[in-house]
């Protein structure tokens, strides 16, 4: 069964047609990049798939069942924009995720936490941007989801932040789970990436494994991406 | 273990060349067990799904065997190592070779330049 699978997609916004006959199946155990240009639909796509819009027509599965509470005990998700309470402290909102999330596992994100030299008594709006980047990855990854959803993980981050984030990915992805990774900063991240699904104008353009890609097409995702949308 | 990859070629294949290296130089010797798929992927800091398959590859080329339940280890078949070692001989020499020629070098200059090692 997939981890997650889409059915004849459609999203319209008003008389704007933004998702267009989305079809998608996402197996276990992958790392997906999910690349377009901004205003192209893979946010109103993530959207859909974590319940926070519904589809015009067409259907989402996860794990074979629509969505539902179900669905959102195992997906595990990044929004593009920060959703912590700043005012709060890392401890508060620790324990604010292990009230939330049954499968929030505590004792890894202290670790991840601890591995970053942050005091647990630090407020959140005490932290650089880069750093609360980092923490919100780690409560995120903290969960043991079947399906981690990053909304442009790599928005605005240093060089430094970014390998952080990368590896973090890496160190805590496992092989029952899949990550589906959206982002237009295609070359900073698809050394990691399985597979590779290219959304443009609200359409599924190209659905491949990532090193098949290259070797067809003799050149990096992120050079094969700007070829074809001469961006 | 610090590799370094070219986005534009399929990661799984320089991962295999750079393992190759590796093993046929004795960074990793032979007989000796390797790591772990995921401890391998961290390391290189590449997807494990990437690891495995180049694994496959180099089992599929023998440099590596899988023992039940194990793990997996490099070879211990010298001939073969030699093999690959002749093979990586060949293709650097021939690659310096026509570098020289197209700086317009002739084979007993070449050869010349070559007796000189030990002054550059």
């Amino acid at each position: 069964m997939e981890l997650l699978e889409c059915i004849h997609i459609y999203k319209d916004y008003d008389k704007k047609q933004v998702l267009k006959d989305i079809n998608l199946k996402i197996p276990r155990g992958k790392i997906i990049g999910l690349l377009g240009k901004n205003g192209m639909g893979k946010t109103t796509l993530i959207k859909l798939i974590n319940d926070l819009l519904t589809p015009t027509s067409g259907k989402i599965l996860i794990n074979g069942e629509s969505i539902g509470i179900n669905s959102k005990k195992i997906i595990s998700y990044l929004p593009e924009r920060t959703y912590l309470d700043k005012s709060m402290t890392i401890k508060e909102t620790l324990k604010y995720f292990e009230d939330f999330y049954d499968n929030f596992d505590t004792k890894k994100a202290k670790k991840l936490i601890k591995d970053l030299d942050l005091e647990i008594d630090t407020k959140i709006s005490k932290m650089s941007k880069g750093m609360q980047e980092k923490l919100q990855l780690i409560l995120v990854m903290s969960r043991n989801a079947l399906l981690y959803i990053l909304d442009e993980p790599l928005g605005g981050v240093d060089p430094a932040t970014r390998d952080y984030i990368l590896d973090t990915i890496l160190n805590n992805f496992n092989e029952d789970a899949s990550v589906i990774i959206s982002t237009h900063l295609i070359s900073d991240i698809e050394r990691i990436l399985d597979e590779v699904i290219f959304i443009d104008k609200g359409k599924i353009i190209l659905a491949s494994d990532a090193d098949k890609l290259r070797e067809k097409e003799n050149g990096s995702i992120d050079e094969i991406f700007r070829r074809m949308f001469k961006c | 273990m610090n590799f370094i990859f070219d986005n534009n070629r399929p990661i799984y294949i320089q991962l295999v060349e750079q393992l190759e290296i590796y093993i046929i130089s004795g960074k990793i010797k032979s007989g000796e067990k390797l790591p772990s798929v995921r401890d391998l992927a961290l390391k290189t800091k590449v997807n494990p799904n990437t690891m495995q398959k180049a694994l496959a590859e180099l089992e599929n080329l023998k440099l590596i065997y899988t023992e039940r339940t194990n793990g997996k280890y490099v070879t211990k078949d010298k001939k073969l190592l030699d093999k690959f070692k002749d093979k990586y001989a060949k293709e650097k020499t021939k690659k310096y070779i026509n570098e020289m020629k197209e700086l317009g070098f002739n084979n007993s200059e070449i050869i010349d330049y070559l007796k000189i090692k030990e002054d550059i």
